[in-house]
């Protein structure tokens, strides 16, 4: 009898020439690039379609600005500037905001944009079920009132500075639009096309747009869950960029190549250890201070990140108005640290547990601090726990001692004037700057508050403030009009051009 | 016969109710809350309960059961938690790729392993013999992804010849661009299961070959493979059909980690991120439908192992 072997060989081996010869004709994507097809591969699938449903960053990703639009938009630049807002005009005492919307808007389904849709998106923001990250920041709202349909007048309860960055957060939605968690009606340049949970969502360019038309026609978000799975994707021409690389490592094979650009842009990110500032030792900003002291920053991005990333000696990155380089206040320095624990009443140093978020880059983060913090006699005891338990455990019960986190925001340096934040810093001099903060006439006055904050944060090593993420957006080099910086997980797509 | 069917039929079913209690239960154990996946890291107090009410986790864990129990009983799965799509219509768009990836998987496995496993025993003493032996030893060590991440290295990044991963968006429209996504998936889970089948194969072959029958058979001038073919073929595959039914529903767990080294769009990539989540409904009704999936194949290969073999029927008969 022949081998079955050669006969199993043979089959094999037909099989992948076949599989081969039709690859052929499946990659063409010729013609003009207005026509053509961007696909978008992310780590962030939106776990529904609705931002005041908690639908992740995903959603945020892929629809802000594509989909649905804000009053205001924030620039890859971090700046503010109008979208469907055509002009405003704040009252001399700064409580009451008179926006006239842009006449020419009409939402997907065809139905004109008026200050009704604008009102009740706002309300749907800070409705009672509402699970907006933004809510709070729109407590100080106290009336909504739609005089006719282009204009819409907001009567603040104390002045706010930020209310016209705040407004930049919220979608204008239809107002009669229903089963916005599985649909949309927006007026930005792209429509739903379709989403595939667990694979792709599809966005189709939108003729009807009132501003400048998509440079491309669809564009195609693919989800993974394996990093290395999406930059298999990316070398071998099944998605055109990845919006943000989460791992270094595989950054070496796109830089080496022309057939890829590799960009280091500004993110938000930041990598904290947090300490529960109403425990001990923790309560003394000795310790923290100390603590700070005896992590080598440096070293520690540099194991994770490589080349890539900033240090930072505040919460505040270098896109907020407000950042300074504080880096020097709580220098990397281990006979210091060892002082200081020695004021402090830890000579001999002491243990504690470090509560560590299950997925990348905390469990390496938090093996580095625990050797780091073994050099001044800190005894870190690591317990590794699910992002699900982390909210549960750290996040509404406060039931631990310190852990890490990333913070993704920008302009959340504020989050230090809560008292009743999960980290527990409290400092009444910090509290009443980030409210005097709020409330000032000039952006100048802000600023001038929020750096005191910083300062003072610092200076009590409030939190150790690891890094900042780097945001590396690695494309084929073809591709063009992409963001680089991607502040807060938002990825405009429309000016992307294929060639 | 009849009796025997549905008596299986009865305990099949009684099976699925326990898995079902076992799986509800299970979960609720697991730290943590639904809602969670709902929330923001500055959540105030309403925004987290209003969270635990959209996820029904603020319903005593009785009611909850109850509820779900009854929907199932309806053939209805309910509805994510965090997506708010219903669960059978998303469930069934994951089979579409998940079905098919465990059958081709399966009958390219059975394939492999008879030929494998039938050469390794009649070749035993040829270097290929022992080489093939030697494969299946190997093949049962390595974990499926590391062999899938190999494929993907040679065939994807290196030759260029089939996609990495991922699943054609307009599904099996085009079912050739849906097969060239399944290929290197369906021969990761293939290599790694036939390895395992191929060593029951060649027990079998070998229990076949040392037989009285087939001595008898050869004797009577039939060649090696005519006599395996008549006679060894039916004898050697009762014990093979056992392992089968084992088999097949390994292969259907096998394809969980696959979808995720390939990026399929299948049932298993669906259960780890609702996992992840922790989207009860999602995880619960994946988890169902695998359930009745293995309990259905362990009740066919009963079935079938009695069609095969009549010594099996004849006993039952004899119990009745």
């Amino acid at each position: 009898m022949r081998s079955p072997l050669a006969l199993a060989a043979t089959v094999l081996a037909s099989a992948l020439v076949l599989a081969g010869c039709s690859s052929a004709g499946t990659t063409a994507d010729g013609g003009d690039s207005a026509d053509a097809t961007v696909s978008i591969g992310s780590l962030y699938e939106p776990q529904n379609l609705s931002n005041t449903q908690g639908g992740g960053q995903g959603v945020t990703e892929a629809f802000n600005g594509n989909v649905y639009e804000g009053l205001y938009k924030l620039t890859d630049d971090g700046e503010v500037e109008p979208l469907l807002a055509d002009s405003a005009e704040t009252s001399d005492d700064g409580l009451t905001y008179t926006i006239a919307l842009r006449d020419d808007v009409t939402f997907h389904s065809g139905k004109q944009l008026t200050s009704s849709d604008v009102a009740s998106s706002i309300e749907a923001v800070t409705a009672e079920d509402s699970q907006s990250a933004r809510k709070s920041a729109f407590e100080v709202i106290s009336g909504i009132e739609t005089p006719d349909d282009q204009t819409v007048v907001f009567t603040l309860s104390e002045p706010s500075i930020s209310f016209l960055y705040n407004l930049s957060y919220v979608w204008i939605v239809n107002g009669e639009a229903e089963e916005l968690t599985t649909s949309e009606d927006g007026t930005g340049p792209y429509t739903l096309g379709e989403w595939k949970q667990g694979s792709t969502l599809t966005l189709d360019r939108w003729d009807d747009y009132w501003g400048d038309p998509a440079a491309n026609a669809e564009v195609v978000f693919t989800y993974f869950t394996d990093a290395t799975a999406q930059n298999n994707a990316l070398l071998t021409g099944e998605i055109d960029v990845i919006t943000s690389v989460q791992s270094p490592d595989a950054l070496a094979q796109f830089e080496g190549d022309d057939a890829y650009t590799v960009s280091e842009g500004t993110s938000t990110t930041k990598e904290l250890l947090a300490f529960n500032d109403r425990v001990a030792p923790f309560d003394d900003p000795l310790v923290r201070k100390a603590i700070s002291s005896a992590i080598d920053t440096e070293k520690l991005l540099s194991s994770i990140w490589g080349d890539y990333g900033t240090l930072i000696g505040s919460m505040v990155p270098p896109t907020d108005p407000w950042y300074e380089d504080l880096t020097d206040v709580n220098p990397y320095d281990v006979d210091l640290a060892r002082e200081q624990l020695a004021e402090a009443g830890y000579p001999d140093g002491f243990t504690f547990t470090l509560d560590t978020p299950s997925y990348d880059p905390h469990p390496a983060v938090a093996e580095l601090l625990q050797s780091q913090l073994a050099a001044v006699g800190i005894t870190v005891e690591i317990n590794t726990i699910s992002a699900d338990e982390w909210y549960t455990k750290v996040f509404q019960d406060r039931d631990f001692e310190a852990t890490l986190q990333e913070h993704v925001n920008d302009r959340d340096v504020v989050w230090y004037g809560n008292p009743d934040f999960y980290w527990g810093y409290d400092n009444a001099d910090v509290q009443q700057w980030v409210s005097e903060a709020e409330q000032a006439q000039t952006t100048d006055e802000q600023t001038e508050l929020l750096k005191k904050v910083n300062e003072q944060i610092a200076e009590d090593a409030a939190s150790v403030w690891l890094y900042l993420y780097p945001q590396i957006v690695v494309a084929s080099s073809g591709l063009t009009g992409y963001p680089v910086n991607g502040l807060n997980s938002q990825f405009f797509a429309y000016d992307i051009v294929k060639s | 016969m009849l009796v025997y069917l549905l008596r299986r039929l009865g305990f099949l079913l009684v099976s699925l109710v326990v898995a079902m209690s076992v799986i509800f239960v299970l979960l609720r154990l697991l730290p943590g809350d639904p809602a969670n996946a709902l929330l923001s890291v500055d959540a105030t107090p309403e925004q987290i309960a209003a969270a635990r009410a959209q996820a029904g986790s603020d319903q005593p864990l009785a009611q909850q059961f109850l509820t779900w129990a009854g929907q199932v009983a309806r053939f209805d799965l309910g509805e994510s938690y965090i997506s708010t799509l219903p669960v059978a219509p998303e469930i069934a768009s994951r089979l579409v790729v998940t079905i098919p990836l465990t059958l081709l998987s399966f009958a390219l496995a059975l394939v492999l392993a008879l030929l494998a496993g039938i050469t390794a025993a009649v070749r035993a003493d040829r270097w290929y013999g022992s080489l093939l032996s030697g494969f299946s030893q190997l093949g049962i060590a390595v974990p499926v992804f590391w062999v899938g991440i190999i494929l993907v290295w040679v065939f994807a990044l290196g030759l260029g010849v089939l996609p990495s991963g991922g699943f054609p968006r307009a599904d099996w429209a085009e079912p050739a661009d849906a097969l060239r996504s399944l290929t290197l998936p369906v021969v990761t889970i293939a290599l790694v299961m036939s390895a395992s089948l191929a060593r029951y194969v060649r027990t079998a072959t070998l229990d076949v070959l040392g037989s009285d029958y087939l001595r008898t058979a050869r004797a009577g001038g039939s060649g090696l493979g005519e006599a395996l073919l008549r006679h060894g073929l039916r004898n050697g595959a009762v014990p093979v059909v056992a392992v089968l039914g084992i088999e097949l529903s390994t292969t259907l767990l096998g394809a969980v980690v696959v979808e995720s080294v390939f990026t399929l769009p299948g049932l298993g990539s669906m259960l780890l991120t609702a996992i992840e989540q922790h989207d009860f409904a999602n995880i619960q009704g994946v988890l169902v439908v695998s359930t009745l999936f293995v309990l259905l194949v362990g009740f066919l290969a009963d079935v079938v192992q009695r069609i095969v073999d009549p010594r099996l029927r004849t006993s039952v008969s004899g119990n009745r």
